[in-house]
Protein backbone atom coordinates (compact mmCIF):
# COMPACT_ATOMS: atom_id res chain seq x y z
CA UNK A 1 0.00 0.00 0.00
CA UNK A 2 1.46 3.29 -1.14
CA UNK A 3 0.47 5.18 2.00
CA UNK A 4 2.78 3.15 4.22
CA UNK A 5 5.82 3.43 1.99
CA UNK A 6 6.01 7.19 1.79
CA UNK A 7 9.14 8.76 3.21
CA UNK A 8 7.98 12.40 3.32
CA UNK A 9 5.44 11.60 6.10
CA UNK A 10 2.52 13.87 5.03
CA UNK A 11 0.54 13.02 8.17
CA UNK A 12 3.28 14.25 10.50
CA UNK A 13 3.50 11.10 12.53
CA UNK A 14 -0.19 11.22 13.46
CA UNK A 15 -1.33 8.28 11.39
CA UNK A 16 -4.93 9.46 11.35
CA UNK A 17 -7.11 9.24 8.28
CA UNK A 18 -10.57 10.75 8.06
CA UNK A 19 -13.25 8.86 6.23
CA UNK A 20 -16.44 6.89 6.56
CA UNK A 21 -16.80 3.29 7.68
CA UNK A 22 -18.68 2.63 4.47
CA UNK A 23 -15.71 3.72 2.37
CA UNK A 24 -13.42 1.51 4.39
CA UNK A 25 -15.68 -1.52 4.03
CA UNK A 26 -16.19 -0.92 0.32
CA UNK A 27 -12.45 -0.46 -0.13
CA UNK A 28 -11.91 -3.84 1.46
CA UNK A 29 -14.67 -5.49 -0.53
CA UNK A 30 -13.60 -4.14 -3.89
CA UNK A 31 -9.94 -5.04 -3.41
CA UNK A 32 -10.44 -8.65 -2.33
CA UNK A 33 -12.95 -10.11 -4.75
CA UNK A 34 -13.10 -13.88 -4.91
CA UNK A 35 -14.52 -15.13 -8.16
CA UNK A 36 -16.12 -18.24 -9.53
CA UNK A 37 -14.86 -18.75 -13.05
CA UNK A 38 -17.45 -20.25 -15.36
CA UNK A 39 -15.42 -20.96 -18.50
CA UNK A 40 -17.53 -22.11 -21.44
CA UNK A 41 -15.69 -21.37 -24.68
CA UNK A 42 -12.77 -19.49 -26.25
CA UNK A 43 -13.18 -16.50 -23.91
CA UNK A 44 -12.01 -18.82 -21.15
CA UNK A 45 -8.85 -19.47 -23.16
CA UNK A 46 -8.29 -15.72 -23.29
CA UNK A 47 -8.87 -15.66 -19.58
CA UNK A 48 -5.87 -17.99 -19.14
CA UNK A 49 -3.66 -15.30 -20.64
CA UNK A 50 -5.35 -12.86 -18.28
CA UNK A 51 -4.43 -15.02 -15.29
CA UNK A 52 -0.80 -15.51 -16.35
CA UNK A 53 1.98 -13.26 -15.16
CA UNK A 54 2.02 -10.81 -18.06
CA UNK A 55 -1.46 -9.40 -17.38
CA UNK A 56 -1.77 -10.70 -13.83
CA UNK A 57 -5.45 -10.72 -12.92
CA UNK A 58 -4.56 -11.20 -9.25
CA UNK A 59 -3.31 -7.62 -9.06
CA UNK A 60 -6.95 -6.70 -8.45
CA UNK A 61 -7.00 -8.91 -5.39
CA UNK A 62 -9.04 -11.56 -7.13
CA UNK A 63 -8.60 -15.17 -6.17
CA UNK A 64 -10.26 -18.01 -8.08
CA UNK A 65 -12.61 -20.17 -6.02
CA UNK A 66 -14.01 -23.52 -7.01
CA UNK A 67 -17.17 -23.17 -4.95
CA UNK A 68 -19.96 -20.63 -5.49
CA UNK A 69 -20.41 -20.34 -1.71
CA UNK A 70 -17.02 -18.65 -1.38
CA UNK A 71 -17.31 -16.40 -4.42
CA UNK A 72 -18.14 -12.70 -4.59
CA UNK A 73 -18.65 -12.58 -8.31
CA UNK A 74 -19.07 -15.01 -11.16
CA UNK A 75 -17.43 -14.63 -14.56
CA UNK A 76 -19.44 -16.07 -17.42
CA UNK A 77 -16.86 -16.52 -20.17
CA UNK A 78 -18.23 -18.01 -23.36
CA UNK A 79 -21.25 -19.37 -25.17
CA UNK A 80 -24.18 -20.09 -22.86
CA UNK A 81 -26.15 -23.01 -24.28
CA UNK A 82 -29.60 -23.90 -22.98
CA UNK A 83 -28.17 -27.02 -21.43
CA UNK A 84 -25.71 -24.90 -19.44
CA UNK A 85 -28.20 -22.11 -18.62
CA UNK A 86 -29.88 -24.17 -15.91
CA UNK A 87 -26.53 -24.88 -14.27
CA UNK A 88 -25.56 -21.20 -14.31
CA UNK A 89 -28.83 -20.31 -12.64
CA UNK A 90 -28.22 -22.88 -9.89
CA UNK A 91 -24.65 -21.68 -9.31
CA UNK A 92 -25.75 -18.05 -9.18
CA UNK A 93 -28.43 -18.86 -6.64
CA UNK A 94 -25.89 -20.71 -4.49
CA UNK A 95 -23.65 -17.65 -4.19
CA UNK A 96 -23.83 -15.59 -1.02
CA UNK A 97 -24.95 -11.94 -1.10
CA UNK A 98 -23.60 -9.52 -2.12
CA UNK A 99 -22.93 -11.08 -5.48
CA UNK A 100 -21.94 -9.70 -8.86
CA UNK A 101 -21.83 -11.01 -12.41
CA UNK A 102 -19.37 -10.22 -15.17
CA UNK A 103 -20.41 -11.31 -18.64
CA UNK A 104 -17.42 -11.77 -20.94
CA UNK A 105 -17.54 -11.79 -24.73
CA UNK A 106 -20.17 -11.38 -27.41
CA UNK A 107 -21.74 -14.81 -26.87
CA UNK A 108 -22.67 -14.32 -23.24
CA UNK A 109 -23.54 -10.65 -23.79
CA UNK A 110 -26.06 -11.17 -26.56
CA UNK A 111 -25.59 -14.52 -28.30
CA UNK A 112 -22.82 -13.30 -30.61
CA UNK A 113 -22.49 -15.23 -33.87
CA UNK A 114 -25.33 -17.55 -32.79
CA UNK A 115 -27.81 -14.71 -32.49
CA UNK A 116 -29.84 -15.48 -35.58
CA UNK A 117 -29.56 -19.21 -36.27
CA UNK A 118 -28.38 -20.74 -33.00
CA UNK A 119 -31.24 -22.94 -31.85
CA UNK A 120 -29.18 -24.09 -28.86
CA UNK A 121 -27.72 -20.81 -27.56
CA UNK A 122 -29.22 -18.49 -24.96
CA UNK A 123 -29.19 -15.00 -26.46
CA UNK A 124 -27.41 -13.29 -23.60
CA UNK A 125 -26.83 -14.51 -20.07
CA UNK A 126 -28.74 -11.45 -18.77
CA UNK A 127 -31.93 -13.30 -19.71
CA UNK A 128 -31.48 -15.57 -16.71
CA UNK A 129 -29.26 -13.70 -14.20
CA UNK A 130 -28.64 -9.95 -13.62
CA UNK A 131 -25.33 -8.81 -15.12
CA UNK A 132 -23.26 -6.01 -13.56
CA UNK A 133 -20.46 -5.58 -16.10
CA UNK A 134 -20.39 -6.52 -19.77
CA UNK A 135 -16.99 -6.98 -21.41
CA UNK A 136 -17.31 -6.78 -25.20
CA UNK A 137 -15.10 -8.60 -27.68
CA UNK A 138 -14.84 -11.90 -29.49
CA UNK A 139 -12.86 -12.81 -27.44
CA UNK A 140 -11.93 -9.64 -25.48
CA UNK A 141 -8.31 -8.56 -25.16
CA UNK A 142 -6.81 -8.85 -21.66
CA UNK A 143 -6.88 -5.05 -21.49
CA UNK A 144 -10.65 -5.27 -21.83
CA UNK A 145 -10.71 -7.66 -18.87
CA UNK A 146 -8.72 -5.05 -16.91
CA UNK A 147 -11.25 -2.39 -17.78
CA UNK A 148 -14.15 -4.64 -16.83
CA UNK A 149 -12.59 -5.42 -13.46
CA UNK A 150 -11.96 -1.72 -12.82
CA UNK A 151 -15.59 -1.00 -13.62
CA UNK A 152 -16.75 -3.66 -11.18
CA UNK A 153 -14.51 -2.24 -8.44
CA UNK A 154 -15.91 1.20 -9.14
CA UNK A 155 -19.42 -0.17 -8.85
CA UNK A 156 -18.65 -1.85 -5.52
CA UNK A 157 -16.98 1.32 -4.20
CA UNK A 158 -20.04 3.41 -4.97
CA UNK A 159 -22.44 1.05 -3.25
CA UNK A 160 -23.99 2.10 0.03
CA UNK A 161 -24.06 -0.30 2.95
CA UNK A 162 -25.89 1.70 5.65
CA UNK A 163 -29.14 3.68 5.38
CA UNK A 164 -29.88 2.39 1.91
CA UNK A 165 -33.54 3.39 1.98
CA UNK A 166 -32.78 6.91 3.18
CA UNK A 167 -30.23 7.44 0.45
CA UNK A 168 -32.49 5.98 -2.21
CA UNK A 169 -35.29 8.31 -1.11
CA UNK A 170 -33.00 11.35 -1.29
CA UNK A 171 -31.84 10.27 -4.72
CA UNK A 172 -35.39 9.87 -5.99
CA UNK A 173 -36.40 13.20 -4.51
CA UNK A 174 -33.50 14.92 -6.21
CA UNK A 175 -34.62 13.58 -9.57
CA UNK A 176 -38.28 14.53 -8.91
CA UNK A 177 -39.43 10.91 -9.08
CA UNK A 178 -41.33 11.11 -5.75
CA UNK A 179 -43.06 14.09 -4.13
CA UNK A 180 -42.21 13.74 -0.43
CA UNK B 1 -7.49 -53.71 -51.83
CA UNK B 2 -9.39 -51.22 -53.97
CA UNK B 3 -13.05 -50.34 -53.36
CA UNK B 4 -14.27 -51.99 -56.57
CA UNK B 5 -12.49 -55.25 -55.65
CA UNK B 6 -14.10 -55.12 -52.22
CA UNK B 7 -17.42 -54.48 -53.93
CA UNK B 8 -17.03 -57.55 -56.16
CA UNK B 9 -16.09 -59.75 -53.20
CA UNK B 10 -19.06 -58.50 -51.17
CA UNK B 11 -21.39 -58.92 -54.14
CA UNK B 12 -20.53 -62.59 -54.50
CA UNK B 13 -21.04 -63.16 -50.79
CA UNK B 14 -24.16 -61.06 -50.04
CA UNK B 15 -25.85 -60.67 -53.44
CA UNK B 16 -28.87 -58.38 -53.39
CA UNK B 17 -27.97 -56.75 -50.06
CA UNK B 18 -25.25 -54.82 -51.92
CA UNK B 19 -27.28 -52.31 -53.91
CA UNK B 20 -24.86 -50.10 -55.75
CA UNK B 21 -21.23 -49.23 -56.37
CA UNK B 22 -20.63 -45.57 -57.16
CA UNK B 23 -17.26 -44.13 -58.17
CA UNK B 24 -18.46 -40.83 -59.60
CA UNK B 25 -16.00 -38.00 -59.09
CA UNK B 26 -15.16 -35.95 -57.05
CA UNK B 27 -16.17 -37.94 -53.95
CA UNK B 28 -14.58 -41.15 -52.75
CA UNK B 29 -16.13 -44.29 -54.26
CA UNK B 30 -18.82 -45.70 -51.99
CA UNK B 31 -20.94 -48.82 -51.68
CA UNK B 32 -24.64 -48.48 -51.00
CA UNK B 33 -26.01 -51.37 -48.98
CA UNK B 34 -29.41 -52.30 -47.60
CA UNK B 35 -30.15 -51.79 -43.91
CA UNK B 36 -31.24 -55.39 -43.36
CA UNK B 37 -27.81 -56.95 -43.84
CA UNK B 38 -25.73 -54.04 -42.51
CA UNK B 39 -24.60 -55.79 -39.33
CA UNK B 40 -23.47 -58.96 -41.12
CA UNK B 41 -21.67 -57.03 -43.83
CA UNK B 42 -19.82 -54.91 -41.28
CA UNK B 43 -18.93 -58.01 -39.30
CA UNK B 44 -17.47 -59.62 -42.41
CA UNK B 45 -15.57 -56.45 -43.27
CA UNK B 46 -13.96 -56.39 -39.86
CA UNK B 47 -13.16 -60.08 -39.38
CA UNK B 48 -12.55 -61.47 -42.86
CA UNK B 49 -8.81 -61.96 -43.48
CA UNK B 50 -9.08 -60.19 -46.84
CA UNK B 51 -10.53 -56.94 -45.46
CA UNK B 52 -9.65 -56.49 -41.76
CA UNK B 53 -11.34 -53.10 -41.38
CA UNK B 54 -10.52 -52.71 -37.71
CA UNK B 55 -11.08 -48.96 -37.48
CA UNK B 56 -14.29 -46.96 -37.93
CA UNK B 57 -12.99 -43.51 -38.77
CA UNK B 58 -16.31 -41.73 -38.70
CA UNK B 59 -20.02 -42.35 -38.70
CA UNK B 60 -22.22 -39.53 -39.92
CA UNK B 61 -25.87 -38.86 -40.59
CA UNK B 62 -27.33 -37.23 -43.70
CA UNK B 63 -30.64 -35.58 -44.51
CA UNK B 64 -31.71 -36.63 -48.00
CA UNK B 65 -35.16 -35.05 -48.04
CA UNK B 66 -37.50 -38.03 -47.90
CA UNK B 67 -34.86 -40.24 -46.35
CA UNK B 68 -32.08 -40.13 -43.83
CA UNK B 69 -28.72 -41.73 -44.59
CA UNK B 70 -25.77 -42.95 -42.58
CA UNK B 71 -22.19 -42.95 -43.89
CA UNK B 72 -19.45 -45.19 -42.52
CA UNK B 73 -15.77 -44.48 -43.21
CA UNK B 74 -13.67 -47.56 -42.57
CA UNK B 75 -9.92 -48.05 -42.43
CA UNK B 76 -7.69 -51.08 -42.10
CA UNK B 77 -4.61 -50.63 -39.96
CA UNK B 78 -2.96 -53.73 -41.48
CA UNK B 79 -3.66 -53.29 -45.21
CA UNK B 80 -3.98 -49.48 -45.09
CA UNK B 81 -7.05 -49.45 -47.33
CA UNK B 82 -10.21 -47.41 -46.91
CA UNK B 83 -13.87 -47.94 -47.67
CA UNK B 84 -17.01 -45.82 -47.60
CA UNK B 85 -20.36 -47.48 -46.87
CA UNK B 86 -23.77 -45.84 -47.09
CA UNK B 87 -27.22 -46.90 -45.97
CA UNK B 88 -30.55 -45.14 -46.47
CA UNK B 89 -33.73 -45.33 -44.37
CA UNK B 90 -37.05 -43.50 -44.80
CA UNK B 91 -37.77 -40.59 -42.43
CA UNK B 92 -41.08 -42.14 -41.42
CA UNK B 93 -39.25 -45.19 -40.02
CA UNK B 94 -35.56 -44.21 -39.63
CA UNK B 95 -34.26 -47.48 -38.23
CA UNK B 96 -30.73 -48.68 -38.96
CA UNK B 97 -28.96 -51.60 -37.24
CA UNK B 98 -26.30 -50.55 -34.76
CA UNK B 99 -22.64 -51.41 -35.36
CA UNK B 100 -21.65 -50.49 -31.83
CA UNK B 101 -20.97 -54.17 -31.06
CA UNK B 102 -18.46 -54.29 -33.92
CA UNK B 103 -16.59 -51.01 -33.45
CA UNK B 104 -16.76 -49.45 -29.99
CA UNK B 105 -16.15 -45.98 -31.44
CA UNK B 106 -19.62 -46.19 -33.02
CA UNK B 107 -21.19 -45.84 -29.56
CA UNK B 108 -21.05 -42.05 -29.24
CA UNK B 109 -21.15 -41.49 -33.02
CA UNK B 110 -24.50 -43.24 -33.21
CA UNK B 111 -25.83 -41.33 -30.26
CA UNK B 112 -24.82 -38.09 -31.98
CA UNK B 113 -26.48 -39.12 -35.25
CA UNK B 114 -29.60 -39.94 -33.26
CA UNK B 115 -29.48 -36.67 -31.34
CA UNK B 116 -29.10 -34.35 -34.31
CA UNK B 117 -30.54 -36.31 -37.24
CA UNK B 118 -33.03 -38.68 -35.61
CA UNK B 119 -31.64 -41.96 -36.94
CA UNK B 120 -32.65 -44.74 -34.57
CA UNK B 121 -29.93 -47.39 -34.24
CA UNK B 122 -31.47 -50.71 -33.30
CA UNK B 123 -29.40 -52.79 -30.90
CA UNK B 124 -27.51 -49.88 -29.39
CA UNK B 125 -27.24 -50.40 -25.62
CA UNK B 126 -27.84 -46.75 -24.65
CA UNK B 127 -29.77 -44.89 -27.37
CA UNK B 128 -30.18 -41.49 -25.67
CA UNK B 129 -29.25 -37.94 -26.62
CA UNK B 130 -25.61 -36.95 -26.25
CA UNK B 131 -25.37 -33.18 -26.99
CA UNK B 132 -28.82 -31.67 -26.58
CA UNK B 133 -30.61 -31.79 -23.23
CA UNK B 134 -32.53 -35.02 -22.63
CA UNK B 135 -35.91 -33.27 -22.82
CA UNK B 136 -35.16 -31.53 -26.12
CA UNK B 137 -37.82 -31.97 -28.80
CA UNK B 138 -37.03 -32.68 -32.44
CA UNK B 139 -33.78 -33.29 -34.28
CA UNK B 140 -32.02 -29.96 -34.91
CA UNK B 141 -29.90 -30.74 -38.00
CA UNK B 142 -32.80 -32.02 -40.09
CA UNK B 143 -33.69 -29.64 -42.89
CA UNK B 144 -37.35 -29.50 -41.86
CA UNK B 145 -36.54 -28.72 -38.22
CA UNK B 146 -38.62 -25.96 -36.62
CA UNK B 147 -36.82 -24.01 -33.89
CA UNK B 148 -39.00 -23.95 -30.74
CA UNK B 149 -40.21 -20.63 -29.34
CA UNK B 150 -39.42 -21.38 -25.72
CA UNK B 151 -37.28 -23.91 -23.92
CA UNK B 152 -37.91 -24.31 -20.14
CA UNK B 153 -39.18 -20.76 -19.83
CA UNK B 154 -36.25 -19.25 -21.75
CA UNK B 155 -36.94 -17.53 -25.05
CA UNK B 156 -34.99 -19.19 -27.83
CA UNK B 157 -34.62 -16.38 -30.36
Amino acid sequence: MGLLNRLDDPYEGGGILMGTVEDLLNWGRSKSDYYLHFGLACCAIEFMAMNASHFDFMRFGTIPRTSPRQADFIMITGTVTFKMADRIKILYEQMAEPKYVISVGSCSNCGGPYFEHGYHVLKGVDRIIPVDVYIPGCPPRPEAFHEGMIQLQKKINEQSIFNKRKKLKAELKKNNLISK
Amino acid sequence: MLPNEIYNNLKTEFGDAIIEYNDAQPTDPFILISTGMLFDICHTLRDNEEFLFDYLMSLSGMDLGENVGVVYHLYSMKYKHKLVLKVVAPKTDPKVPSVEMIWRSADWHEREAYDLMGVIFEGHHNMIRILCPYDWEGFPLRKDYKVPEIYRGMKVS
